[in-house]
């Protein structure tokens, strides 16, 4: 039974969580990935077409933003691509961002059972709602190969820089979800934040459209928003030909990323401590 | 080393209670609105780090304070007290779910908590994969529950659905799935609260039985519950805890005494003035009084006769008056109504006493309407609980069945047995 020493002297003192949090986070690595598995499971069980809602909802996305921005309000794609890759490139970072947070702050309101009665760093649950989130980044990029393919497009020597802007976006939604998720414990108000905020952000973030629309001058307020460097990054290392991407705005996703991480699990921590109490 | 399992020292745990607060939750608008009132209190209690709280008065409340005890090595500890006095908390510290605000707990060996009927359970799941799931919730690591998969799924009998998503499982397979799992936990130190109150009776006295193979193993048991007669039965000692604090800690026997005789489940009188005296022109209510007619006289049992005098004053002369009582029990259902017969009356004051047979009430708490009627048809007045009084369980021959007595009433009949 060497497997559960690990558990068996446990000294419970004020501050003692706080303490010892990444010890404990290891310790229930076991739990983390028991919850991440229901996660998953559950999320392409419970719905009639299961996966195929996961493949559905980007293309179907895809297409109306092609036809709206790009046929009826003719605005123009980058470096030659076909408009369709070019959404459905923005929308790959895009939706998982979108999904992250809505999935992670509803996360710990939806285990109000489990976080009331047994003890576990919380933060396994908003995490393993990113994660699941994933599942369907991947399928969507699963996706965009079959787009590409379909229009015989060979994307940009760019592209081994993808798995960086894959780690960047995850990130930004790690930082942000779970800051999220623990206001929304405390003030329920942001049950109705959260769809505003990624309802508004669909429109200040350059997924229908390319940034290049974006007059000079504005260009630095409007890359305040991290999307902006992200989603622009994902089209930089999928389509060829593109010399517009704006460097500053990466920097600037960079630097608020970790600002949200930071930020994020500090406050995540503080107020996890509290979470029984309150939920 | 001793074999000290578990040493609380000096534990408390508080909360900032705000007086308004009503919700289960804060809301933004409300803490905004409410920001103005009390703002230093709360700066203060947030710079500390604390939580952000809506309300008008903010009063630090000790759910648990000066906790101090100690359990050995295959003791089984049943923990008593009224709602409220802080049992649940003290467990909720004590599993980790939440932090104490002083002292300190130091824990040897491997804590497992018996839940509710299968928490954690995920309905679109299959009977298999929430195995999987309960265990680890419950503690188990994924190779233990691989080695213990054939047997749990043996001794929950339902081999046929495993692979059923438990939505469409009924509640008894529910029940006896997640019960199968928790039969297999091993820990040194099992936790148990109030699993009793929740679950079928078949489930009860399953828990019941675990926790007895569980301490003949030499592990310890902490249980929370109500339930007298089963604290009884599984404890070697017990802990009673009154606002917070321990009261006594001894021996089961003893402690349970101590509860039962300190009731305030109850409110056996109640007297008033003649200026203010309940009622109306044609009736008006003295007193009302519940008498224990056990040999104890603070104590009603199931087994005890009581006594119900009410005095009242008649003030119209000739009226024709009956009494009818309706006996309620804590969920409101009505056990009876009986009335007196009728009486004309002078006018001043009289008695009326009813006698209630022992064996006859079950174990709960009690509380009566009193109507007073006139020409058996109109009601003159109507006095709603006025008294109620606590019957408390007997210790039991002949059965192994701890849970609440079945039926509304209690009655002990006659049996004959017959060799035909």
């Amino acid at each position: 039974m060497n497997a559960n020493k690990e558990f068996s002297n446990i000294i419970i003192e004020p501050g003692r969580i706080e303490k010892n949090y990444w010890t404990d986070l290891w310790r229930y690595r076991e739990l983390f990935y028991v919850l991440t598995w229901r996660d998953i499971k559950v999320r392409y069980k419970q719905t009639a077409i299961g996966v195929a809602w996961a493949v559905i909802r980007p293309l179907l996305t895809m297409m109306i933003f092609s036809v709206v921005f790009g046929k009826l309000a003719k605005l123009p794609s980058v470096g030659n691509a076909p408009y369709p890759i070019m959404v459905f490139a923005a929308l790959l970072p895009w939706q998982f961002f979108s999904t992250s947070l809505t999935e992670c702050s509803n996360s710990l309101t939806g285990n109000t059972n489990l976080i009331s009665k047994i003890y576990f760093p919380r933060i396994i649950i908003p995490t393993s709602a990113i994660i699941t989130s994933f599942i369907d980044f991947f399928i969507s990029f699963a996706i965009l190969v079959v787009i590409m393919l379909y229009y015989h497009y060979v994307p940009s020597w760019q592209i081994v820089f993808l798995p960086f802007f894959t780690i960047l976006v995850f990130f930004t939604s790690f930082g942000i979800g779970i800051w999220l998720t623990a206001l929304n414990v405390k003030y329920r108000d942001f049950r109705y934040i959260i769809p505003f905020i990624v309802q508004l952000g669909l429109y200040v973030s350059p997924v229908g459209f390319n940034s290049n629309i974006i007059p000079q001058k504005w260009m630095l307020i409007y890359s305040i928003n991290p999307m902006v460097g992200i989603i622009d990054g994902f089209r930089w290392c999928i389509i060829r030909d593109n010399t517009e991407y704006y460097f500053i705005s990466l920097w600037i996703s960079i630097i608020v990323t970790l600002l949200f991480t930071l930020i994020g699990i500090r406050y995540f921590r503080r107020a996890e401590k509290a979470f029984a109490d309150y939920i | 080393m001793s074999d000290t399992v578990i040493k609380v020292d000096n534990l408390g745990k508080s909360y900032i209670i705000g007086h308004e607060k009503r919700e289960r939750y804060t809301a933004l608008r409300d803490v905004i609105s409410n920001t103005l009132k009390n703002s230093f209190l709360k700066t203060k209690h947030l710079l500390k780090g604390g939580q952000l709280i809506a309300g008008d008065n903010l009063e630090e409340f000790w759910a648990l304070k000066e906790i101090n005890f100690e359990v050995k090595k295959g003791d089984r500890v049943g923990i008593i007290g009224r709602n409220g006095a802080g049992k649940s908390t003290l467990l909720k510290v004590l599993s980790r779910i939440t932090e104490p605000t002083t002292g300190r707990i130091q824990i040897t060996g491997r804590v497992a908590s018996l839940l509710e009927v299968g928490t954690g359970f995920h309905p679109e799941l299959t009977g298999k994969e929430n195995i999987y799931l309960n265990g680890a919730i419950l503690g188990m690591k994924r190779w233990e529950i691989k080695e213990k998969y054939d047997e749990i799924v043996d001794f929950s009998g339902l081999e046929k659905f495993i692979d059923t998503p438990v939505k469409r499982y009924s509640s008894g397979m529910y029940v006896r799935l997640a019960f199968a799992v928790a039969a297999h936990l091993e820990p040194e130190i099992l936790i148990v609260d109030e699993v009793l109150a929740v679950g079928d009776a078949e489930f009860q006295n399953k828990c019941l039985g675990k926790m007895g193979e569980v301490s003949k193993s030499g592990r310890t048991v902490l249980f929370v519950s109500h339930n007298m007669q089963a604290i009884q039965a599984l404890c070697t000692e017990a802990i009673l805890i009154e606002n917070g604090s321990i009261k006594l800690h001894g021996k089961t026997l003893d402690i349970i005494n101590e509860y039962l005789t300190l009731g305030s489940d109850y409110k056996l009188e109640q007297n008033w003035e003649l200026n203010n005296m309940p009622g109306n022109e044609h009736i008006k209510v003295k007193s009302i009084k519940i008498i224990s007619k056990n040999i104890d006289s603070t104590i009603i049992d199931v087994s005890t006769p009581i006594d119900i005098i009410i005095d009242f004053i008649n003030l119209v002369f000739n009226q024709k008056i009956n009494l009818s009582l309706v006996l309620k029990n804590t969920k409101g259902d009505p056990i009876f109504n009986d009335s007196s017969p009728g009486k004309t009356l002078n006018k001043g004051l009289h008695r009326v006493i009813v006698h209630i047979p022992g064996n006859f009430l079950n174990d709960d708490v009690y509380t009566i309407d009193n109507y007073f009627v006139k020409d058996a048809s109109t009601v003159l007045y109507k006095q709603r609980e006025p008294v109620f009084f606590k019957v408390l369980d007997i210790p039991r021959e002949n059965t192994a069945w701890y849970g609440k007595w079945i039926g509304a009433v209690r009655p002990k009949f006659n049996w004959e047995y017959y060799e035909i």
